[in-house]
C-alpha cells in the first residue's frame, strides 16, 4: 500500500487498514527487523541500570506532578522564556497554531522553513498549511526526508521510515535527488542526504521544531536528536519556531537528569543521545535572533481533565511501547492511521479527537501489558485502553449488536440457574457444527479422551473470524459442574 | 488445607478435564477441595471489552462466594490477574455508585489468598515436584497475564522440571503474545491470526508433543491453529500434566 493519509478523521478502522498492511512482505519484515534490533540495544543498557526501576518511578512522579500543577509551570515557562527575549503564544487547536506558525513565518518574510523531525508539527498537519501560504517546508530529519522525498508518512514515533529498507531509501534517493550513480553504502547515503541539506541549512533562515522537553525553572526549550541536523536548524536560522503541546514541561532544569537517562535508553538503545540541545531564549552573536514557542492545546486539557485517561499525557514519546507490541510488529505504524502509532498511539489518538474518531482503535490491543512493562514514565497502557473502550461502549448506545449480545452473556453470569442452562444449550446447539473426528490425530499422546474429541471448523458471523484460522474444540458432553455434583453425591 | 476452587466459566463449561486434574493434584497433595456452587465468571471479557457496567456485580458474586476460605485456586492466569489488577477499583466504583460499602474492605481482605493454580503450589506451598510423571517432550508457553500482571516468573517451569520423564523444551521469544486477547482475536481476527502463526511456529520448531500453559484461553487459541495445520502437536494445561502419574493417564 503507498500512501495512507494520517488523519483519524478520515483513516479507515484499525481492523480495515491492518489487513491491508497485513499483506506487505517487504514492510512487515522491515519493521520486525527493526523493532527488533532497537529492542534488543535497549534491553542490554536496561539491563547494566540497577536503578531503572526507581528512574522510572522518579519519571512518573515528576511527570504525574507536572500534570497536576500544569497551569502554573506553563505560567513559569512562559515568565522565564520572555524574561530570555523569547516569545510565548498559546494555541488552543490545530487551525490556531497553524496559523500562528504561518504568519510568524511570515513575519520572517520566509518562503522556504527548514524543520526538525516533530510529531507535534506532524499531529497538526504543519506542512499543508505552510503550504498553501505558499511556504515550503523542508524536512532535514534524516528520517523525515525520506518520507518526504518518498511521498510517505511516518510510521514510527522515535524512527520515523523504518517502514523502508536500505534499498528502498536508495531508490528514493536516486530518483528524488537525481543521483542515478548513488552507491548502496549506508555511507553513501548519509553523503547524499548531508550534500542536499547542507544547502538548505545555508539558505534557508528561518527553522521550525518540536521540543521533547520544556523546562519551566529556566524558560528553555530542550532538543534531543541523533544526527546534528536539529542542531544546525536551532543554531543557524534567524528565526526559530517550537510547536510544543502543552502537556512537555518539566518543573526543573534538573529534572533532566532522570528523563534523559530514559529516554535515550528506551527509544534508540543508548547510554545518551549524541545530541542534547537546550536553547533558551535569545543572545547577541550566538543563535537565533528571535525565538518563539507555541504552546498547542488540540484537545490535551481534555485528556488532562479525564482522571482515568490523563496518565496518557505523561509520555515522553520514546517509543518503546511501539516496539515492544506485538500488534505494532505485524501492521507497522500506518494502520494506526494517525502519526502517533502502536500502544501511545491507541491510546492517545482517540483522546485528543475526543473520542468522535480513532474509535477503533483502543481495541487494537491484545492487552498482553508488553507496553507498560517498557514504558520508562509507567503508563498504564492496558488500563487506559480498558477505559477508553468503555467510553466506546457508551458512545455506541445499548443497540448495536455486540452490546445486546454481551448483555445477555451477562446475565447469565449473574445466576447459577441461567448459566447452566446455557452450558447444556451450547452443547445442543453446537451438534450442528462439531465433528467427531475420524481419525486420531497427531501423536495420540498417552490420551483416551483425545480420540473423543470433536472439533468445530466453521462459525457463523463474527464468530467466523476465529475459525478461519483457528479450529475449536467443541463443548465437552458434561461441564465440570456437573461431573462434580455427580462425583460429590 | 481446605482449599476453594475457582474453575472459571470457560474451564468449567468447555475444558472441564483441566478442573479435575486441579482437584487432583490438590487431593494428592493432601488437601481437601470445595466447590462452591453459586460461581460463574470473574467479568474479564465484559470489563476488558469496555463492558464495566455488565462486569460490576460480579465482583460481590465472587466475593460473597469464596471469602470464607483458606484459599481460592483458579487454573486460569487471566482471571486471577483480572481480579487482582481490577477487583480493588471496580469496588470502589461500586460504592462510589452506591453499592455495598463493605465491598472494598472485603476484596482487600480476600486477594491475598487468592492463587492462580501454578503459583499456590510454588508460591504458597513451596512445592516444585508434586509427584507426577509424564514421559513427554513439552514446550511452555508463558501467557502474557501470569508472566507480566501475576509475575509467574519461573515458577510454572519449575513444577515441570519437576514432573518425572518430562522433557522441557522452551519457546522462542516466548515473551511474545500469541494473539488471543480475548475478543481480540474476533475484532482484529486477521492481526490476531497473524501474531498465531509467528507463535505457532516458534512453538513448532521446539519439536515438543505438547505445549502446556496456566492459561486454557491461550491454549485454545494455540491448540486451535495446531488443529486446523494437522500439526501433531497439541495443548494441555499445566495442571493435566502434573496430575499425571506413572501408572497412565488421568
Ligand atoms: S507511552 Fe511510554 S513507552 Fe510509549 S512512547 Fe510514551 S513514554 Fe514511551
Amino acid at each position: 500500500m503507498s500512501v495512507m493519509e494520517l488523519d483519524p478523521r478520515t483513516a479507515l478502522s484499525f481492523p480495515k487498514a491492518a489487513k491491508m498492511l497485513l499483506k506487505e512482505t517487504e514492510l512487515r519484515g522491515n519493521v520486525r527487523r527493526a523493532t527488533e534490533t532497537i529492542q534488543a540495544k535497549r534491553r542490554k543498557l536496561v539491563a547494566e541500570k540497577d536503578d531503572w526501576q526507581e528512574l522510572r518511578e522518579s519519571a512518573r512522579q515528576i511527570r504525574a506532578h507536572v500534570l497536576a500543577h500544569l497551569g502554573a509551570y506553563l505560567e513559569e515557562f512562559e515568565r522565564n522564556l520572555t524574561r530570555a527575549g523569547g516569545t510565548v503564544h498559546w494555541a488552543r487547536n490545530a487551525e490556531e497554531a497553524q496559523a500562528i506558525v504561518v504568519s510568524l513565518a511570515k513575519e520572517a518574510g520566509a518562503q522556504e522553513v527548514i524543520k526538525i523531525k516533530s510529531m507535534t508539527t506532524e499531529e497538526i498537519h504543519l506542512n499543508g498549511a505552510l503550504e498553501e501560504a505558499g511556504i515550503h517546508a523542508y524536512e532535514t530529519d534524516l528520517a523525515e526526508l525520506i518520507l518526504q522525498l518518498g511521498h510517505d508518512t511516518p510510521s514510527h514515533i522515535v524512527v520515523p521510515a523504518l517502514h523502508k529498507n536500505r534499498a528502498q531509501i536508495r531508490e528514493i534517493f536516486k530518483r528524488e535527488m537525481n543521483l542515478p550513480e548513488l552507491g548502496s553504502a549506508p555511507e553513501d547515503l548519509a553523503e547524499a542526504a548531508r550534500r542536499f541539506l547542507r544547502e538548505k541549512f545555508l539558505r534557508v533562515h528561518t527553522a521550525v521544531s518540536g521540543a521533547n522537553f520544556l523546562i519551566a525553572e529556566t524558560g528553555g526549550i530542550c532538543i534531543v536528536e541523533s544526527e546534528g541536523n536539529g542542531r544546525m536548524c536551532l543554531t543557524l536560522p534567524d528565526t526559530l519556531i517550537a510547536v510544543v503541546g502543552i502537556e512537555k514541561v518539566l518543573p526543573r532544569f534538573g529534572d533532566l537528569e532522570v528523563m534523559l537517562q530514559l529516554l535515550a535508553r528506551s527509544a534508540t538503545g543508548e547510554r545518551m543521545n549524541p545530541y542534547n540541545s537546550i536553547w533558551t531564549g535569545v543572545r547577541p552573536g550566538d543563535g537565533p535572533r528571535k525565538m518563539h514557542v507555541v504552546l498547542l492545546d488540540n484537545a490535551r486539557t481534555e485528556v488532562l481533565a479525564d482522571k482515568e485517561g490523563r496518565q496518557t499525557l505523561q509520555c515522553i514519546r520514546c517509543a518503546a511501547c511501539l516496539n515492544a507490541c506485538p500488534v505494532y510488529r505485524q501492521t507497522g505504524g500506518h494502520a494506526y492511521g494517525s502519526v502517533y502509532a502502536g500502544p501511545i498511539g491507541a491510546i492517545l489518538t482517540p483522546q485528543l479527537m475526543e473520542m468522535k474518531h480513532g474509535q477503533s482503535l483502543p481495541y487494537a490491543s491484545s492487552l498482553c501489558g508488553a507496553c507498560y512493562e517498557v514504558c520508562p514514565v509507567k503508563i498504564n497502557i492496558p488500563e487506559v485502553l480498558i477505559h477508553l473502550r468503555n467510553e466506546v461502549v457508551k458512545r455506541h448506545g445499548p443497540l448495536a449488536p455486540e452490546a445486546i449480545a454481551l448483555r445477555m452473556v451477562a446475565t447469565l453470569f449473574r445466576s447459577e440457574r441461567r448459566f447452566r442452562a446455557a452450558q447444556r444449550l451450547g452443547r445442543m446447539a453446537q451438534t450442528l457444527l462439531a465433528r467427531r473426528e475420524l481419525k486420531i490425530v497427531g501423536q495420540n499422546v498417552g490420551q483416551a479422551d483425545w480420540g473423543d474429541s470433536q472439533w468445530i471448523h466453521w462459525l457463523p458471523g463474527m464468530l467466523g473470524g476465529w475459525t478461519r484460522s483457528r479450529d475449536l474444540e467443541a463443548i465437552p458432553s458434561e461441564s465440570f459442574r456437573e461431573w462434580w455434583d455427580r462425583r460429590s453425591k | 488445607m481446605r482449599v476453594a476452587l475457582f474453575i472459571t466459566c470457560y474451564n468449567d463449561t468447555l475444558f472441564p478435564q483441566t478442573g479435575k486434574a486441579v482437584v487432583k493434584v490438590l487431593e494428592r497433595l493432601g488437601h481437601e477441595v470445595e466447590f462452591p456452587a453459586g460461581q460463574t465468571c470473574c467479568g474479564q471479557m465484559h470489563w476488558n471489552t469496555g463492558y464495566q457496567a455488565e462486569a460490576l456485580p460480579l465482583v460481590g458474586r465472587f466475593v460473597s462466594q469464596f471469602e470464607h476460605a483458606e484459599a481460592v485456586v483458579i487454573p486460569s492466569s487471566s482471571c486471577v490477574a483480572m481480579m487482582r489488577d481490577h477487583y480493588p477499583i471496580m469496588a470502589e466504583r461500586i460504592v462510589r455508585e452506591g453499592g455495598d460499602a463493605s465491598l472494598p474492605a472485603r476484596v482487600a481482605a480476600l486477594l491475598p489468598r487468592v492463587w492462580e493454580f501454578s503459583e499456590f503450589l510454588t508460591k504458597k506451598l513451596c512445592l516444585t515436584d508434586v509427584g507426577a510423571s509424564y514421559p513427554h517432550k513439552v514446550a511452555y508457553h508463558a501467557s502474557c497475564h501470569g508472566l507480566r500482571s501475576l509475575g509467574l516468573g519461573d515458577g510454572p517451569e519449575a513444577l515441570l522440571r519437576g514432573v518425572k520423564g518430562l522433557e522441557l523444551v522452551a519457546i522462542e521469544r516466548k515473551e511474545q503474545c500469541c494473539g488471543f486477547g480475548g475478543t481480540f482475536a474476533i475484532k482484529n481476527a486477521d492481526v490476531s491470526t497473524a501474531m498465531l502463526e509467528e507463535k505457532v511456529q516458534t512453538v513448532l520448531a521446539t519439536g515438543a508433543e505438547e505445549c502446556t500453559g496456566c492459561d486454557n484461553s491461550c491454549l485454545m487459541h494455540i491448540g486451535g491453529a495446531l488443529h486446523k495445520l494437522h500439526a501433531g502437536t497439541r495443548t494441555r494445561h499445566i495442571a493435566e500434566i502434573l496430575a499425571a502419574e506413572e501408572k497412565g493417564a488421568l
